[in-house]
């Protein structure tokens, strides 16, 4: 039966199941046959398989269920030595553009945006805990005191000046001499918050620099992979409770590297016990034994590991690039895989209702896939295939051999079934020709549709049923509420709530089918990545939890539109190219270690927590970030030193189990001044956002505000209980929290947990899953934007990033204040760039940089710089450049005049500034200091 | 010595307390082997939510049958369990089956903590109750 309403220059075929009986039952026998002598790689036993999974990665102390057939090798002992053909072919193996900074925390390259700048945030030096754990025995570096004799050491080390934030221009070496005399750390100086005018730094923060000595410093992981929100550990439980800090990690496992040391041996060096890798922060006991710095195991070398492939070597374990690196890949072996390795396996499933094809998506998507088709991540394996639906599901048969693709249309959406389902998923290269000829056709094939209805839930089944035998990855393209079939979803907002102060609902999902599906898709190894491009109100909430559980990316883009809203239909384009180039890695898990002592308490991310410390991520993508709350369940009284460490196994798209290992180490204090010393503030506030999201889902939006405030309010008065000799009337900080209340100011007024202003709920969804899911470089601008002015660009202090210049204008502070009508000022709030244009600017700048010859012919509407041939506008542009490079989301640039309509948006991310329904800065603060008061 | 049905209700409830006695032991047994790595969240949330409502409702069912005996202090003694128990399902999380337990929230170790913590009192609750009602079912037959 041929449907004709639809004009198609694909030939189709319509299986009905329920009135044609005869053709539905043969149809459905077909399938079963199929499904019965498919070769697929999984078949009923893959729960077990699943266990031994996690075993192999936990260990032997795990579970009792591996038997005999479990492949982990028990013994070290029986292993030999081998050779190391791969070692260090870093370069090669994982390239990444991005001139990210280095993740070896030595000299910064010259690509590092903030290597001559030194952080008033930082931890001072010299200051310290006698005595640390030696890292190894062999090393001869001092140990006990962070300063050495030799002056020329520090020459490139850049902590040095960083306690004397006023005299920032002292040369290193004559801070390193007046070290000693210091009395109290930098960190700790006490700030008094209500007189302190400018709070905010003219550079960017940077995260401060755990007190360690000079080796282990060197050696510990960069903290753009991996920070803690106390780089001073707490050594007891009570300890922390009386600081009122959060504790927990960071984590940005998966980030893009320019440098990684992959290693390929015969044996990976773990722990036998705890199953610990190896890392820089173990010691050595002798040449032939180790002790493992979590559980504190001693643990034989393995002969394999006691020669070196970089010093040809024999010998010296400790020069091993395992024990030089803290972020280390290994090529893992057969024992780290239940099944062979994945391919690279995606699937498109595409909405196609009349709202769709309205807005005008597919045109976007088809020329994105179809200039990337060659860039998808992946070897000689890779197979795609593309699903469409509206009220009815469609196929598309792409088996190399048909002239052209043949679709295949499932009416019957209560009982999805796959048609034919080997020649759905297809090789990329074998049937490229019939999958341009889909794209190409795709974006006309639907243009007179009057479907209205969406069948997105039984779309969604069948996207697992299809994947189910491979895993891999599910891209949705979603554009409205889903109205058909399972997991059809209602309106649940009501417009005149959006700006109510009292009770925020629905920030739930209203059904578990969403959820259920992900974690199905979860256990087959399947990620599903949500597009929601809607104009109306599309219950994110629900929605997002296919991708929240199953270790997906949530993009949304309101109000999308082709023609209508070009800067949306640009962002969805440039966003694609990155999504679909980027690197990526199948059947991934994640297991966190920490010392003997501390636990995990809570993760926040895209997972499934398959137990108390392993998460289950179908799919890892370099832009995907994670915090894990911790708590500490033994005093730590006995080491002073705590490491932690993530390892990600995970297949790479060209079909190699690969883990990734991280491993931090940071040092254990007993005093509450040391801990306050340590906070690293950007890190305590991402946690609390992560933690403010999950009150607000289980609790209430007032309830997480409160939290918020209260953290602030706890923190500040537990430091003042600290100090007793100082003024009681005056809200008094250390340094390193001074701006701890302007960030929480931040989040308060942050689209997620802002209440008075107007805020439509799936815009507050997508914020609090963006804090979720976002990195913490990212999530740090969501929170609190960068403003720069930028009509007096200059090179004075500029950085140079592939032969351009980047010029590095100071950073203003969030208020209106700062803005004069003279000037030119951008913001950058991570996913949107703002340029607001004063009234008084200078005509030179408007026509240097916009392109018009004066202020008033700035169109309403504008989006990009012009490529003038001017100096400014070479920096403008330089400088606007360097900041979107390596962000996830490719920031839209928004051109806003004063007087324009536009300029509310802009206006609203100034934080510091009093709305209608929120504090000033200076407000707040008096808040706090009541609520201290009290 | 008269066999009442007062007499009854406590012999049933000393039954039916037995009964909840072993859900308890479950319950705590499988949260400690959430706990300690044993099984994967959803394996146990699958053979944990079923197990929800039948407990309650074995609970339910002898408070009506004292409610009709006119037990009034064991009746009292029930009612905080009973409200407990309504209020703890009323305010679970979103799902579409029955049970209490969602998997992507289990390994939280609030959640965690809270649900082996609820194991335990509900054991000690059980417990005494099962002695109370045996030296109640024995008053109740000495003294009609």
């Amino acid at each position: 039966m041929i449907t004709g309403h639809q004009e198609c220059a694909v030939p189709k075929e319509v299986y009905h199941k329920g009135p044609q009986v005869k053709e539905g039952m043969q149809y459905g026998e077909y399938v079963n046959n199929q499904a019965s002598s498919a070769p697929t790689p999984l078949s009923s036993t893959s729960d077990d398989e699943e266990e031994e999974e996690e075993d192999e990665e936990a260990g032997i102390d795990s579970s009792s269920t591996t038997s005999s057939a479990s492949p982990v090798p028990n013994s070290y002992d029986a292993l030999e030595g081998g050779s190391y053909p791969d070692m260090l072919s870093s370069a090669a193996s994982s390239p990444a553009p991005e001139p990210t900074p280095d993740p070896d925390p030595g000299p910064a390259p010259a690509s590092t945006p903030v290597a001559p700048q030194p952080s008033k945030m930082a931890k001072p030096f010299g200051y310290g805990y006698p005595i640390l754990q030696p890292g190894y025995q062999n090393a001869t570096a001092p140990l006990n005191s962070g300063v050495q004799p030799s002056s020329t050491v520090y020459s490139g080390f850049q902590q040095y000046p960083q306690q004397y934030p006023g005299m920032n221009q002292l040369s290193s070496s004559l801070g390193g001499l007046s070290l000693q005399s210091s009395p109290q750390p930098e960190s700790l100086r006490p700030i008094n918050l209500t007189q302190e005018r400018n709070i905010l730094p003219v550079t960017p923060v940077l995260a401060p620099v755990p007190n360690l000595n000079l080796e282990l410093k060197k050696l510990n992981c960069s903290p753009d992979s991996f920070r803690c929100t106390l780089t001073n550990i707490p050594q007891t439980q009570a300890l922390l409770n009386k600081a009122k800090l959060p504790l927990g990690l960071l984590l940005h496992p998966f980030r893009d590297l320019t440098q990684l040391p992959v290693i390929t041996s015969n044996t990976i060096v773990r722990c036998r016990s705890c199953r610990t890798y190896i890392n820089p922060f173990v010691s050595f006991i002798d040449q032939r034994r180790w002790k493992c710095n979590l559980c504190y195991r001693v643990n034989d070398v393995p002969e394999e590991f006691m020669y070196n492939p970089l010093t040809r070597s024999y010998g010296e374990p400790h020069k091993r690039p395992e024990v030089q690196n803290s972020t280390v890949e290994f090529i893992a072996s057969s024992d780290y895989m239940l099944r062979p390795p994945q391919p690279a396996v995606y699937l498109f499933v595409l909405d196609v209702s009349h709202n769709a094809v309205e807005a005008g998506y597919l045109t976007v998507l088809s020329q994105s896939l179809l200039e990337n088709l060659d860039k998808l991540p992946g070897d000689s394996r890779t197979r795609i295939g593309f699903m469409t639906f509206d009220s009815t599901i469609h196929f598309y048969n792409l088996q190399e051999g048909l002239s052209q693709p043949q679709m295949l249309i499932v009416s019957d959406v209560d009982d999805v079934f796959l048609p034919t389902p080997d020649s759905l998923l297809v090789n990329l290269y074998e049937s490229k020709e019939l999958i341009k000829d889909l794209l190409n056709a795709l974006p006309n094939m639907f243009t007179n549709t009057r479907e209205t209805h969406s069948a997105l839930g039984p779309a969604l089944q069948a996207a697992f049923k299809l994947m189910s035998p491979t895993g891999g990855r599910v891209s949705v393209f979603q554009t409205q509420l889903p109205s058909l079939g399972a997991g059809l979803l209602q309106s649940r907002e009501d417009p005149n709530q959006r700006s109510s102060t009292k009770v925020v609902q629905h920030l739930g999902p209203a059904t578990d089918f969403y959820k259920k599906l992900a974690l199905d898709c979860s256990g087959q190894q399947t990620a599903v990545d949500l597009f929601l491009l809607s104009s109306q109100y599309s219950d994110l909430a629900s929605l997002a939890c296919m991708s929240k559980y199953s270790a997906g990316c949530i993009y949304y883009y309101p109000s999308f539109h082709c023609a209508h809203n070009p800067s949306q239909a640009e962002k969805l384009q440039k966003d694609l190219k990155r999504y679909l180039t980027r690197k990526i890695g199948f059947e991934a898990v994640m297991r966190i270690r920490c010392t003997k002592g501390l636990s995990m308490h809570t993760f926040h991310g895209n997972f499934f927590v398959r137990s108390t410390d392993l998460l289950s991520l179908a799919n890892i993508n370099p832009d995907a970030g994670f915090a894990v709350q911790l708590s500490i369940e033994e005093s730590l009284t006995d080491t002073s030193l705590v490491c932690f460490q993530t390892a990600l196994l995970y297949t790479s798209s060209k079909g190699e189990r690969r883990i990734r290992v991280h491993t931090l180490c940071l040092p254990v204090v007993s005093s509450l001044a040391d801990v306050y010393a340590g906070v690293d503030v950007q890190a305590a506030i991402c946690l609390l956002a992560n933690m403010a999201v999950d009150r607000s889902v289980s609790s209430s939006l007032s309830d997480a505000r409160d939290a918020l405030v209260n953290a602030v309010v706890d923190s500040l008065s537990a430091y003042g209980s600290t100090i007793s000799n100082l003024q009681h009337s005056a809200l008094i900080a250390p340094s390193s929290l001074k701006l701890f209340p302007l960030y929480v100011l931040a989040l308060l007024k942050q689209k997620a947990f802002r209440t008075g202003t107007s805020t439509r709920l799936d815009d507050r969804v997508y914020a609090m899953c963006q804090i979720k899911s976002q990195p913490l470089v990212h999530l740090m601008k969501m929170i609190h934007p960068n403003l720069y002015r930028i009509d007096r660009l200059t090179d004075e202090g500029a950085v140079h990033v592939n032969d351009r210049v980047v010029p590095q204008p100071p950073l203003q502070k969030l208020s209106a204040e700062k803005l004069t009508r003279e000037g030119a000022f951008l913001m950058d709030c991570g996913s949107a760039f703002y340029i607001w244009i004063g009234k008084g600017c200078d005509n030179n700048f408007i026509e240097d940089v916009l392109g018009c010859p004066n202020f008033a012919s700035i169109p309403q509407k504008m989006t990009y710089l012009p490529e003038l041939d001017t100096l400014s506008s070479e920096r403008a542009r330089s400088f606007i450049t360097w900041l979107r490079d390596g962000r996830p989301l490719s920031p839209i640039l928004h051109v806003v005049k004063d007087e324009s309509p536009a300029k509310t948006e802009f206006f609203q991310h100034l934080i510091e500034d009093r709305t209608e329904a929120a504090f000033s800065y200076y407000e707040f603060l008096l808040h706090v200091q009541q609520q201290i008061c009290k | 010595m008269v066999f009442t049905f007062a007499a009854f209700c406590y012999m049933l409830a000393l039954l039916l307390t037995a009964a909840l006695i072993f859900f308890a032991i479950w319950h705590i047994i499988a949260f400690d082997e959430l706990k300690t790595d044993y099984k994967n969240p959803m394996d146990q949330c699958n053979t944990l939510n079923p197990l929800v409502l039948p407990e309650y409702l074995i609970h339910a069912f002898f408070c009506v049958m004292f409610l009709c005996a006119a037990e009034w202090l064991t009746l009292g003694l029930n009612m905080p369990l009973l409200a407990y128990h309504i209020w703890r399902y009323m305010s679970r999380p979103m799902m579409s089956g029955p049970g209490l337990y969602d998997p992507t929230t289990i390994m939280n170790a609030d959640i965690l903590a809270y649900c082996q913590k609820e194991g335990w009192c509900k054991l000690a609750f059980y417990l005494l109750a099962f002695f109370y009602y045996l030296y109640g079912m024995i008053y109740v037959l000495v003294s009609s």
